[in-house]
């Protein structure tokens, strides 16, 4: 009954998107202009709908109902409760309802407060919206209805993948999701203006905090799943530039260069049609993402279903959409009228430059990822991998870092060189002095690492200097935010750069009292043992491990067996100090009895993710400040209004 | 002095630059890709037109049933990958993957040293649902061998 109701409501949602994309588009012609008024209650009532959909589908996950295929083939009755939840969205049909739900409600909630733009620009970025919508409903009600029912109830569910089953899967696609969604939003903010010719500072204020929660929360998104991959593959690594992490990567890194270009655009009514099409790309990119991890087209983790349809069906999606979007802004671009004007060296300057190497790490990045799967196609088969990726995203990143740290203290519109020599060269003989020191104490080292060590102590001087001189109880909240941001990127550099540089690695063969030593650690094998989990049984080391000398802290790494579906996976154990983590991980008992176990020790490595959190919460600050804004101003211009009325009286 | 640039002109640098930089990042990647990408070889190609000692490669194809054997250091192992027509030497050292067992599928990365392909990272079928996406188009002969030896 709930899957019979959640289907229909999903189809009442889709029809009233067709309702808000034709009202939308009818109401920007005078004749019929008078549509305009159903255009937002329809976004409202659409958002409210998908929502109960997803919640059927929820509550269908929770009570385990195995008539209902997606359930019996995703899930199990016996999975803790966290895991039926997270199995919701774990599947391909369930994964496209989230990510419709989330669209949908974002797209009632811009329907809901959004006032300062025009009206009719925000009718058609409510149809824009509608449109986008349109294909995922298709593509949800067509070729992945996740409500089909079984017609036998399966005797138990087939459970979920044992590396999936894991608490940050709770939360890891939702916040990529809410990432790639709300792109979709500065999307429709872009196609709305194209079609109003209406690009202005008003419409980059009503995008930008659209683009500031996607971005910070595919920063979360990226930095969640960097260390889910760290902690859970064994590997030891951070980043494997993966197709699937290039995927979640690409759009982040349009959403840096748009959020950018955005506060250009709102500050200085500079960079229009620049804005614009960094709205298209970004959204673009979630699609790619989209694409490249749902269709099939790479076998991982996140394939969940290898169905040539659907891969072509997203495929359509992506070429419609932004072959849509192309051909509006080419039609378009040129009646964009210029923006503001500014000098070679300003800060505008500083941000253009920052957004084209943001742009060519991108395309570096997506030709690298999509190179595999061209050749493919001409029956040659190679991987591509850090050999490419990081020197060549090397050269376009670090003269992007040193731009990153001049920017924030140049003047908008135009500056004197002369000014700013203090700021300059302060952060530069502090990189100049690392970098020295770095070939003095630890040579010799690796040319990547080296310059990483040496730029992000200056970097992260730079970063605080916009603080300088100013009452800091007086500085709004988006300049911390910037600062934040910029010191988490100088964080995770020097995270970064001191695990390529300073990683050990034991690799030995250990009867229970054996010893090793891992750069300044030694740690003992002390017993193997059996445990068990609530859906899994495993094999558990006790190590202990002293540092330097000190006292023994015990470290448990786990090989785990699951049994629905029946899967292993390597637990590793890590210890976390202030300076680094050692990190341990059981193998295979060998022949001769010994146990096969591989350390490493890492300095400095959580400060990769500390960086990425310092970055998302420097987004949260400036969200935070421009909403506050928004609401005093909103609150201003009722109080005015409600005045002049009183006085009409 | 102004060093504002003219109104008209200033799009036209911003389109001029954002060109270069992109051209410039694609020559880039094509430069590197020409260099750095690891072809995947199947044991027959590689024997057949081997790749230049230390080049990074992939190598897939079954692992030979009865040819693990483990080194005294407890964490190095000696294999066998093959196909219908080829046997490589494959060394590793390292924990290996969960599903990396003898007739079954791998891919191996790494690059030859003499006649022994050298793996740094080994991949192996995780489940049913995923396997390494090179094993998953071998021809029907390749197929047919891997089932044979799986079974």
């Amino acid at each position: 009954m709930i899957a019979e109701l959640g289907l229909a409501v999903l189809w009442m949602a889709a029809a009233l998107a067709v309702l808000q994309l034709v009202a939308g588009a009818l109401a920007l012609r005078p004749a019929t202009a008078h549509l305009a008024g159903v255009v937002r209650p329809v976004a409202i009532l659409q958002g409210v709908l998908v929502a109960c959909a997803f919640a059927a589908l929820v509550s269908l996950f929770l009570t385990t109902d195995l008539s209902v295929k997606l359930v019996a083939e995703n899930s199990h009755s016996a999975k803790p409760f966290i895991f039926k939840l997270a199995g919701t969205w774990g599947n391909h049909e369930g994964s496209m309802l989230m990510w419709v739900t989330i669209m949908s409600l974002a797209g009632g909630f811009v329907a809901l407060i959004e006032k300062r733009l025009r009206e009719e620009t925000l009718i058609a970025t409510l149809a824009g919206q509608a449109f986008v919508s349109l294909g995922f409903y298709a593509f949800l009600l067509l070729a992945s209805n996740p409500f089909t029912r079984l017609p036998e109830p399966a005797p138990e569910g087939a459970g979920l993948n044992p590396l999936l089953q894991d608490i940050g899967l709770a939360f890891h696609p939702p916040t990529l999701y809410v990432g790639y969604v709300g792109l979709s939003i500065a999307f429709s903010f872009a196609v709305g203006a194209l079609v109003t010719r209406d690009v202005g500072p008003a419409f980059a204020r009503a995008m930008r905090p659209w683009v500031l929660g996607a971005w910070i929360f595919l920063t979360l998104g990226i930095t969640a799943g960097s260390y889910w991959a760290y902690y859970t593959l064994g590997w030891g690594g951070w980043w494997f530039w993966d197709p699937v992490e290039n995927a979640s990567l690409m759009p982040w890194l349009a959403a840096t260069a748009l959020l950018h270009s955005c506060s250009v655009l709102a500050a200085r009514n500079a960079l229009r049609t620049w804005t614009v099409m960094l709205g298209v790309v970004a959204f673009s990119m979630s699609m790619v993402g989209t694409f490249l991890v749902r269709s099939g087209i790479l076998t991982s983790v996140h394939a969940f279903a290898v169905d040539p349809t659907r891969g072509t069906f997203i495929l359509a999606l992506l070429a419609i959409y932004i072959g849509g979007a192309l051909l509006l802004f080419g039609l378009r671009a040129n009646t964009v009228t210029e923006g503001a004007r500014f000098a070679v060296l300003s800060r505008e300057s500083a941000l253009v430059f920052n957004n084209v190497m943001l742009c060519g790490i991108l395309g570096i990045v997506l030709v690298g990822t999509l190179y595999p799967l061209l050749t493919e196609a001409m029956g040659v088969k190679v991987s591509v991998g850090p050999p490419y990726f990081n020197p060549v995203s090397a050269v376009f990143a670090i003269p992007m870092m040193l731009v990153m740290a001049v920017g924030p203290v140049l003047r908008w519109r135009e500056d004197k060189g002369g000014r700013i020599t203090w700021q300059v060269a302060v952060p530069a003989l502090v990189s100049a002095a690392a970098l020295l020191a770095v070939e003095l104490l630890f040579a010799p080292i690796n040319l990547l690492p080296a310059l990483g060590l040496a730029i992000a102590p200056g970097l992260a001087v730079a970063s605080v200097q916009p603080l300088v001189g100013r009452n800091l109880r007086r500085t709004p909240l988006p300049i911390y935010g910037m600062v934040l941001g910029h010191l988490g990127i100088a964080v995770a550099l020097f995270g970064m750069a001191s695990e390529g540089a300073f990683s050990t690695e034991r690799l030995a063969a250990m009867n229970p009292g054996d010893s090793q030593q891992v750069g300044p650690f030694k740690v003992t094998l002390q017993d193997i043992g059996p445990v068990a989990g609530p859906n899994w049984t495993a094999l558990e080391a006790t190590v202990s491990a002293s540092y330097a000398g000190g006292a023994g802290t015990v470290l448990h790494p786990q090989a785990r067996t699951f049994a629905n579906p029946p899967g292993n996976r390597t637990e590793s154990a890590l210890l976390t100090r202030w300076n680094g983590q050692l990190y341990a991980v059981l193998g295979e008992e060998g022949e001769d009895g010994r146990w096969q176990m591989r350390f490493w020790w890492k300095p400095f490595v959580p400060m990769i993710w500390y960086g990425g959190a310092l970055v998302a919460l420097g987004g949260l600050l400036a969200l935070l400040g421009r909403v506050a804004r928004d609401v005093r101003r909103l609150v201003a211009i009722d109080k005015i209004a409600f005045r002049r009325e009183r006085q009409g009286r | 002095m102004n060093t504002m640039i003219k109104p008209k002109h200033q799009r036209l640098v911003l389109i001029v630059v954002a060109l270069v930089a992109l051209i410039g990042a694609g020559l880039l990647a094509a430069y590197a890709l020409k260099n750095q990408a690891a072809y995947f070889y199947l044991p027959s190609e590689l024997a057949a037109k081997p790749p230049e000692q230390g080049r990074a490669v992939r190598l897939g194809g079954m692992v030979e049933k009865g040819s693990i054997r483990t080194r005294p250091d407890g964490v190095t192992i000696d294999f066998i990958v093959r196909d219908d027509k080829a046997r490589v030497p494959v060394r590793f050292s390292g924990i290996t993957p969960d599903l990396f067992v003898e007739g079954s599928g791998v891919v191996a990365e790494g690059r030859l040293e003499g006649p022994t392909f050298v793996a740094d990272n080994l991949l192996a079928k995780h489940d049913e649902k995923y396997v390494p996406r090179e094993m998953k188009n071998m021809s029907t002969a390749e197929a047919k061998a891997v089932i044979a030896e799986t079974k």
